[in-house]
């Protein structure tokens, strides 16, 4: 049953000298959140953009719905959300969903209903038609996910989604996630907040390019002998 | 499909944006209204002329026109010491029937006055001597008539008398017309340029293909800019769009805006500057379409060695200001050979030469295969070079 959407198996990563990846091992089966944590620099947006085929790996190997990576058609299969927003400001916010809509190959004749379909997801169907200039801060979050969802992908990868959001919102989106993950679809997040990595079904600690330990965080908290992910954070990188 | 919706997506940004659409449609307008102003300004210079062994008639005429003087020289060398010492803009002299023009043509406008000066001056002159001459044959004619009727009286008594002034009336007409009709030839001599320096029609096409290149490339090297650092193009390169699908898209809305512009460009020097375009309009906007291509092409090539909207900018005294130096706005005959070497790197060169042909000769596109080819080359290696270059973007 469980199948690995992504593989991706010892995996380096080299920028001219300096080392990002060194032996990445990291799968996400259907139907499940792998939560991506590990301090700035550790190499977290790299292994994203392996994921997506925008970096290719200097070793191991690389394969999203059992395809080599990179591969540009894949694509069309993957939602992703930056850690910027990446919105057209002077566009609208139905200009946007449509405008990438038709980028990842949606049918014009879908357009509308899957349009509407994530905006009901994100809850911005009354402000669609309103320039995306004057969202808010949260706003622009949440139509930065919708253009994720577009498309119904199979797989959702998502850089930081929460940052900058309102608790409210946060647990909103965590819900949409989670329902997300029981209709079949794999997610893979990256966060900075660690009760969010509470929240994952596997977590992934990311340290000086290396996966340092990747299990259910009940597991691991069992392992590193605490009570909550931050420990086991601060534990495997040593602070303590 | 995707190109076309990105283009549409690129000109619906673009014409929201009130405030840059209105730069690149009216600054070419105003930098245009205040050339015409200044150029105008500049026609009614005043000039003064050295004239040497010249006909009291003629000094007098060319001196009765506005904004001209005359001063006379008795010899060359004095006159040539004033027109170097720019006391003077230009000499005319007289030898016999002839006259030989010395223009200083550091100012090509001043040249101008002078010519059409002397010209309107020979003319008035001319039709004067003519009107004089045909007062006399009018007043031989009446004498004659007056002879003929006395003649007439005298018939039968003085009929060889009469045959003997009727020759002699003939020969007076005869020498009245030959005076008349004798042009006088004229040599042009210029100490700087040549009859070819006239400095605006020069200037115009140049300038023209500059307002295209300089606002094609600032705002075309902009938008990719701020799509690099807002992150849409790392989310548009994350679906499945072709990375020539994205350049291509640019190019179509860049190219219709450009389109648009030069348009906008062409009928208001047509119009408000009055200048003559002898060739095609069409044949304008085409070449102008290429220049905003290849800038449009230059400007996405070197917004990725840009990490900010000011470092952007940093490109115009480095790639724009050259493009004006280079372009033949300055003479480059007389320049170091490796300068000119320069000049055939730069894409306005092409450009301006070819709108030049158009707007001067009337040169057909199709006589335009160097400037167009060279053009289209620039063209293909720069988009090449963009669709290669998103690769840092996204390896496929």
């Amino acid at each position: 049953m469980k199948k690995a959407i992504i593989d991706l198996q010892h995996l380096a990563k080299n920028f001219g000298d300096q080392t990002v990846l060194k032996d990445i091992n990291l799968t996400v089966n259907t139907g499940e959140i792998v939560g991506l944590i590990g301090p700035s620099g550790a190499g977290k947006s790299t292994v994203i953009k392996v994921a997506l085929g925008m970096e290719v790996a200097d070793g191991g190997s690389a394969k999203v719905f059992d395809t080599a990576l990179p591969n540009r058609q894949l694509l069309g299969r993957i939602g992703y959300m930056a850690q910027t927003d990446a919105l057209y400001d002077s566009l609208s916010g139905r200009e946007n969903l449509k405008f990438y809509g038709l980028m990842k190959g949606i049918a014009k004749a879908d357009m509308e209903a899957a349009v509407q379909h994530v905006a009901e997801v994100v809850d911005l169907t009354d402000y669609l038609d309103k320039r995306v200039a004057g969202y808010s801060g949260g706003m622009m979050r949440r139509l930065s996910l919708a253009i994720a969802l577009l498309g119904d992908p199979d797989l959702l990868i998502l850089d930081e989604p929460t940052v900058g959001i309102d608790p409210a919102l946060r647990r909103q989106i965590w819900a949409e996630l989670g329902r997300l993950r029981d209709e079949g679809r794999s997610i893979l997040i990256t966060t900075h907040v660690m009760d969010e990595a509470e929240l994952v079904d596997r977590v992934a600690l990311l340290l000086d390019g290396k996966v340092m330990a990747f299990d259910e965080p009940g597991v691991l908290k069992y392992e590193y002998g605490v009570n909550s992910i931050e420990d086991v954070f601060l534990k495997a990188e040593g602070v303590e | 499909m995707r190109t076309i919706a990105i283009m549409n997506r690129v000109l619906k940004e673009l014409f929201r944006d009130k405030r840059t659409l209105a730069l690149m449609f009216v600054a070419p307008i105003l930098v245009m209204l205040l050339m015409s102003v200044i150029f105008n300004t500049n026609s009614s210079t005043d000039v003064s002329v050295g004239t040497i062994g010249v006909t009291k008639s003629l000094n007098s005429e060319i001196d009765g026109i506005k904004h001209v003087s005359v001063k006379k020289y008795d010899t060359k060398t004095a006159a040539n010491k004033a027109l170097k010492d720019e006391k003077i803009d230009a000499i005319i002299k007289k030898n016999g029937n002839n006259y030989h023009l010395i223009y200083a043509n550091t100012d090509s406008t001043k040249t101008a006055a002078v010519k059409m000066a002397f010209s309107n001056a020979l003319t008035t002159t001319s039709v004067n001597k003519l009107k004089s001459a045909l007062k006399k044959s009018t007043t031989a004619t009446v004498k004659l008539q007056a002879q003929i009727q006395a003649i007439q009286k005298q018939q039968a008594a003085a009929s060889t008398k009469g045959a003997a002034t009727s020759t002699k009336a003939t020969a007076t007409n005869q020498s009245t017309k030959s005076s008349g009709q004798t042009t006088p030839k004229i040599t042009n001599t210029y100490v700087y340029g040549d009859k070819n320096t006239g400095y605006f029609a020069k200037m115009l096409p140049i300038l023209m293909g500059f307002f295209v290149f300089f606002f094609v490339f600032l705002i075309s090297g902009m938008a990719l800019l701020k799509e690099r650092t807002t992150g849409t193009l790392d989310r548009l390169l994350a679906t499945p769009v072709k990375r020539s699908s994205i350049v291509f898209g640019y190019m179509l809305s860049y190219g219709i805006l450009a389109v648009m512009q030069t348009i906008v460009i062409v009928l208001t020097t047509v119009w408000l500057l009055g200048i003559e375009v002898v060739g095609s309009m069409a044949s304008v906007v085409v070449i102008n379409l290429l220049l905003a291509l290849v800038a449009l092409a230059f400007g996405i090539l070197l917004s990725t060695f840009a990490n900010s909207e000011f470092q952007m900018m940093q490109f115009i005294p480095l790639v724009v200001v050259p493009q004006i130096f280079f372009s033949g706005l300055i003479p480059l005959d007389s320049m170091a050979s490796w300068i000119k070497g320069i000049s055939y790197i730069i894409p306005l060169k092409y450009s301006g030469d070819a709108v030049a042909a158009i707007i001067t000769r009337g040169t057909s596109l199709m006589d335009l295969g160097f400037d167009i080819g060279m053009l289209l080359l620039f063209l293909v290696v720069l988009t090449t070079l963009n669709i290669v270059g998103l690769r840092r973007y996204r390896k496929v």
